[in-house]
């Protein structure tokens, strides 16, 4: 294994003052179940966090907290450094937290403007502003380079990476700071998970900081800024991704602990070795 | 000009307002007697419940549910009107009493769906017992007379030459249509209808929307009550039996999805209007009740499976 050790150490840094999101000590028990011990994680602006991990390694729950959909036993969130409250979803929309899930949530019976305002829809005067809801779709849809045969058509016509876009576009439309991507390609094929991922450097450029969970060890690999990776409900390591490679990781997930070269990284991030000993 | 008419291939209601005509043209050529002003202004009538009815049923199948408990709601209605009559409330405060019954029995179907977590066609076949049962209980299976210049005025006057039970469907249809294309109220019931989860993860208040939902089919099965009293002029508990059939049956023939999250309230009239049409000239043409109930069978299947075919070339 090549080791280029002494570059290793120097990209670990994370300044906290300027984290975009920082989770403190989670911890979250479902029944007899420790599902996250004491994990702590921290996002910046502008960055791609890849969260990797087996099943039931935590990586969903965690984001799930996040996202309000679950509340942690222990631990605390900070937004810009303010601590934050996150009982339900409404909750994490008000914090800019956006939720992208795996399984294309739309609603297929409905049309681009209907499912990119759903829940949010626009009146004036107690009436459907359809026309502003069509105009502000086509919009935001124009200015991340989505193209979509028509706004009319129900959304289940639509490829997969389409409807993601939509989702995307949704996300961007509410000024969301913070976006929360549940294997967003899982359902895709090669060229939509192109179109997924262009999308996702441009939310980058805008400062938007990203949460990306996935199996797809080449997908993380190719354009995550930075990897955290669980086991077992714990943190075994946060590090750049260029800083390992692939095989380090797929080790990492298997065993739980960093290879032994990243010796001068367990000073610097909480390793996993001692927190599972 | 071309678009137009693409437009106007892609509305639910032409296709089924062309069948309509299609029947109608049918029965007219058959007997003189069918198209006729005095025939007409009888079938307008003889819709007008079933027709009420199926616009609270529409509201409830598009957002993937389904309400058995429209009949029993409707009979419990007017015996509460009917009720409050003989014991001297005034017909309009009476009125008034029945509608809030209607609103109460679906604002409890809605509850016990949503909050209670049990299926709609459970829950609804429960108030089809309770709501009938209740209607028995308060009138001992008596029906009271209600020979007042109001209800009577619903059930048989005229205005601008057309009967009053008329302008109740369409204020009806009316409303119910502006409520589901124009307000964030009707959006839900379509997203609730197209995928559940999906819908509450988007924020939407499902409990809250199916409530409401049930809500108004309770009130307009009460609306249909006050036509049916006034038709009447007495308010018998076992009034309205197997109704809920045939408001079912209306939505399914004018084209709205059973799986729900489609269609438009409009063509459950005409799925309504319809069946009436089968069932008034057959009347005339003197075939036998019996045949007339194969038939509206029939057309009930064949108006899914055309749906069916719409859905697999989507």
């Amino acid at each position: 294994m090549p080791s280029p050790a002494p570059s290793r150490p120097t990209a670990i840094v994370v300044p906290d003052e300027t984290a975009l999101v920082r989770m403190e000590g989670i911890s979250k028990r479902f029944g007899g179940v420790q599902a996250l011990s004491n994990v702590d994680i921290e996002l910046c602006a502008g960055e791609v966090l890849g969260i990797l991990g087996h099943n039931g390694a935590g990586k969903s729950t965690l984001i799930k907290i996040l996202a309000g959909a679950e509340q942690a036993d222990e631990g605390r969130i900070f937004i810009e450094g303010k601590e934050a409250t996150i009982a339900n979803p409404a909750d994490a929309r008000k914090y800019g937290i956006e939720t992208i899930y795996q399984e294309l949530a739309l609603c297929g019976n409905l049309d681009a403007p209907s499912n990119l305002f759903m829940g949010r829809e626009t009146e004036r005067l107690g009436v459907l502003d359809k026309k502003h809801m069509r105009k502000e779709t086509a919009s935001v849809l124009d200015r991340l380079g989505i193209k979509i045969n028509s706004l009319d058509v129900d959304v289940e016509n639509l490829s997969g990476g389409q409807r993601q876009s939509i989702s995307i576009g949704r996300a961007v439309y509410f000024d969301a700071r913070i976006i929360i991507m549940d294997e967003p390609t899982a359902a895709l094929g090669m060229e939509e998970t192109r179109l997924v991922i262009d999308l996702i450097q441009q939310l980058k450029r805008n400062g938007i900081g990203i949460f990306w969970i996935s199996h797809d060890i080449h997908d993380v690999y190719a354009f995550t800024d930075r990897i955290s990776i669980l086991k077992g409900g714990r943190n075994v390591i946060t590090c750049p991704t260029s800083s390992c490679s692939q095989d380090e990781i797929v080790s990492m997930i298997i065993t739980g602990k960093p290879p032994a070269s990243f010796g001068e990284v367990e000073e610097l991030a909480p390793p996993a070795g001692a927190l599972a000993g | 000009m071309n678009r137009l008419f693409n437009q106007l291939k892609r509305y639910p209601l032409t296709w089924i307002v062309l069948v309509a005509f299609m029947i109608g043209a049918l029965l007219s050529f058959l007997s003189p007697f069918f198209f006729t002003v005095g025939n007409f202004t009888n079938l307008m009538k003889q819709v007008s419940i079933v027709a009420i009815l199926a616009a609270g049923q529409s509201v409830v199948i598009i957002s993937g549910g389904i309400d058995l408990s429209v009949g029993s709601v409707l009979a419990l209605s007017a015996v509460v009107t009917g009720w409050l009559v003989i014991n001297g409330v005034s017909p309009e405060i009476a009125t008034l009493g029945g509608l809030a019954t209607g609103v109460l029995a679906g604002f409890i179907n809605g509850v016990v769906i949503a909050k209670g977590r049990i299926p709609p066609f459970i829950a609804t076949l429960g108030m089809l017992g309770i709501a009938r049962g209740l209607a028995l209980v308060i009138t001992g299976g008596v029906s009271y007379q209600v020979l007042k210049p109001f209800f009577l005025y619903i059930g048989n006057g005229k205005l601008l030459g057309l009967p009053i039970p008329i302008f109740f469907v369409i204020a009806t249809y009316i409303a119910m249509h502006f409520v589901l294309s124009r307000s964030r109220f009707g959006r839900h019931v379509y997203a609730i209808g197209g995928d559940e989860k999906v819908s509450r993860l988007e924020g939407i208040n499902v409990e809250r929307r199916k409530i409401a939902i049930y809500t108004i089919s309770g009130f307009l099965s009460a609306v249909a009550a006050v036509v049916m009293v006034g038709r009447l002029a007495s308010t018998p508990p076992n009034v309205a039996m197997g109704i809920e059939l045939q408001a079912i049956a209306a939505v399914i023939i004018g084209g709205i999805s059973f799986a729900g999250g489609r269609g438009i309230v409009l063509t459950s009239f005409v799925g309504a209007f319809i069946m009436a049409m089968i069932t008034n000239g057959l009347n005339i043409l003197g075939v036998s009740s019996f045949w007339q109930q194969v038939l509206i069978g029939l057309v009930i299947i064949a108006a899914v499976w055309v749906d069916n075919m719409k859905s697999a070339r989507r």
